[in-house]
């Protein structure tokens, strides 16, 4: 039962992180319709640059709001750039893109930082916590610990300024119609360019935490494809879709490599969130928390 | 003037429904075939042509444009975004390698033609999700086939005869006593084998099977409504998609590398054939062939690009730098293509026939 207890944990806090990166996708999806691939490559991006001026020599906390511009200034670029000429194309299009967009932004971080893996220091000791370990003798991470409280900490403010601030309450009006929005005088350039400064933060953010975690590799970009099967799972428009749905990918996948994985061979991890996302898929098409899909003719 | 249509009537059904209705169309498509068959053979044996030539650019040029038409025919034709061409690969060139391992006496190209089922069988159980969803859902949920086939190569040992290392080594290819062993001989196998999919593939969407696929992608609602089978097409064509994805991957095997692994057909490689449908066009045979030749010469340009570089400004950039540079020459290309031709490379070619419609004169 420890055992148990553990691995579920260990999942579900190793799940807030998927929930990090899913986020990038839902609310560059929410407010624009883009379902944004390059998310996974700009984590990569911002840890890189992040660890590579760390390691010329700025401190962490000149290099990460540094990082902060450049993630800004990438995706003010990529809506002007990429955006702006494909808007109002079917989305598969917009889809393809950023495909192509995620291999310029990987070509671009590696030109730039070289291709070596690199470590990152947050100053967060990977160690299980002292305490829980005594009393309950089970085994977590206080990284993971402190990680999924910043993860935790993001989502609500996320939530919070969709909900309540005026800017949030616009991009929500984006994402409902983007011509009804126009007709009421919101801009749309404008609101856009806040959303992708919005995702870069949040790639930054995930990109420290999984970059300190398991080094500042190509690796990274592998964990945005975990997230796709969050995404799935929760829904392409929900942010609280985006956590539980993490919640239960990651402790799924765990629970599964421990379990089921001895009986098939092992690295099932790889796979099986994405054959789970699969098969609710079949049962409910726009996920969990997603909106009814409607179509007509 | 020079690709004119005036005066070439068509008084009979079999006339009105020939695969090239025009006559300057016959006459290249010919020259083509010619220069592929009879004028690349000849210039190799008069020494114009190098091994190199073969085995870096035209082999894996002819290997690539049939994975990218099976992807075109599912995702041009059909509609169905796949990230998983790469897994079908897989499956193809590993069934063709244990047909042609665990039978005796197996002829090579039933082995191909069993190891492409095997695809397309793999195909139908990956492609039912498309039935509930679509978009980039589904793209996603391809995702699965290239992760699962790929871990499930390499784990179970049966599939690579438990080869320690999970690499096959694939037999040589012989038929009727002849060995295709020199990378010339290859080449002419795998350029028979492509031209004749490719001809299957030009007519299958010319006829009922390809306008149903055509009608499910332009809006699957109002085809479902005017009484197409959703289910039928969309698992035929990740079936058909499939089996020449299949195939591509054994000759990838057979004549291409000749030693492969699972890992070698990864998600890079999925993404390498998805950019050769975007950039050639989707929705085209003969843009599966632009695809897979631009993106064949592309590194190979850029290379020498690069070393030319180098050598005329006198400085040495540090290694690796060339491959991220690709990377970015790659996805900035695709980036443009979709802005400034959405139909890619095969939409330059309809233009410039237009022009030469026109030709000489203005109007």
């Amino acid at each position: 039962m420890q055992f148990f207890l553990e691995v579920l944990l260990g999942g579900l806090l190793s799940g807030v992180m998927y929930a990090l990166v899913a986020l990038g996708y839902v609310l560059i999806y929410k407010a624009s319709g883009v379902f944004n691939f390059a998310q996974g490559a700009m984590v990569f991006f911002a840890a890189l640059t992040t660890a590579g001026l760390v390691d010329a020599g700025l401190s962490l906390w000149l290099a990460a709001p540094l990082t902060m511009v450049a993630m800004v200034a990438l995706g003010l670029l990529t809506e002007k750039i990429v955006l702006r000429p494909l808007v109002a194309q079917h989305e598969i299009t917009l889809f393809m893109a950023t495909i192509g967009l995620t291999f310029f932004v990987e070509g671009l971080a590696q030109a730039i930082w070289g291709a070596n893996v690199r470590s990152l220091d947050l100053g967060i000791e990977d160690v299980p916590l002292e305490w829980l370990l005594e009393n309950a003798n089970i085994a977590i991470s206080q990284f993971d610990l402190v990680a999924s409280g910043i993860a935790a900490a993001l989502v609500t403010m996320l939530a919070i300024f969709f909900s309540k601030t005026k800017i949030g309450r616009a991009l929500r009006a984006v994402a409902d119609d983007h011509q009804a929005a126009l007709s009421i005088g919101i801009p749309l350039q404008h609101i856009w360019g806040i959303v992708w400064g919005v995702a870069g933060f949040v790639a930054l953010v995930a990109g420290l935490l999984w970059g300190s975690r398991n080094g500042v590799q190509f690796a990274l970009t592998f964990v945005a494809l975990k997230a796709l099967p969050v995404l799935i799972l929760g829904g392409f428009t929900s942010v609280p879709g985006a956590i539980v749905g993490g919640l239960i990918i990651g402790a799924s996948e765990k629970l599964a490599e421990v379990y089921l994985g001895p009986l098939v061979g092992g690295g099932i991890e790889g796979w099986f969130p994405y054959v789970l996302a699969l098969l609710f898929l079949l049962v409910r098409p726009e996920g969990l928390f997603g909106e009814k899909i409607i179509r007509r003719i | 003037m020079l690709y004119r249509e005036a005066g070439q009537f068509k008084a009979t059904y079999a006339e009105d429904s020939q695969i090239f209705p025009i006559r300057q169309d016959k006459i290249g498509i010919v020259l083509i075939l010619a220069v592929a068959f009879v004028g690349i053979p000849l210039m190799s044996v008069a020494g114009f042509l190098s091994d190199y030539s073969f085995t870096a650019i035209l082999t894996p040029f002819l290997i690539f444009s049939l994975a990218a038409l099976g992807l075109n025919i599912l995702t041009g034709y059909a509609g169905q975004l796949s990230l998983g061409t790469a897994a079908f690969m897989a499956v193809g060139a590993f069934a063709s390698y244990n047909f042609m391992l665990r039978i005796e006496g197996m002829p090579i190209l039933v082995a191909f033609i069993l190891g492409g089922l095997c695809a397309a069988a793999v195909g139908i159980v990956f492609g039912l999700p498309s039935l509930r969803i679509r978009g980039f859902y589904l793209a996603a949920a391809t995702l699965a086939t290239q992760f699962f086939i790929v871990w499930c190569l390499t784990k179970v040992g049966w599939f690579t005869n438990y080869s320690s290392s999970g690499v096959i080594t694939a037999q040589k290819i012989e038929m009727l006593g002849y060995t295709f062993d020199t990378a010339f001989s290859k080449y002419l196998f795998v350029l028979s084998v492509v031209c004749a999919m490719a001809l299957l593939a030009k007519n299958m969407v010319r006829t009922n099977i390809g306008r149903s696929w055509m009608a499910i992608r332009d809006m699957d609602m109002a085809a479902e409504v005017i009484g197409f089978r959703p289910m039928r097409t969309k698992l035929m064509a990740f079936a058909v998609s499939s089996f020449y994805c299949g195939v591509a991957g054994a000759l990838f095997a057979y004549a291409y590398l000749g030693t492969v692994e699972p890992e070698g057909f990864n998600l890079d490689l999925s993404f390498r054939i998805l950019f050769m449908v975007i950039i050639g066009g989707v929705g085209s045979i003969l843009g599966s062939f632009f695809g897979s030749a631009f993106i064949v010469l592309l590194p190979i340009f850029l290379n020498v690009l690069i070393h030319f570089l180098e050598s005329s400004a006198g400085i040495n950039l540090p290694s690796g730098i060339s491959s991220s540079i690709e990377l970015m020459v790659f996805g900035a290309l695709i980036i443009f293509f979709l802005i400034v031709e959405p139909h890619g490379l095969a939409r330059l070619w309809q233009i410039g026939k237009e022009k030469l419609r026109l030709w000489p004169f203005p109007h």
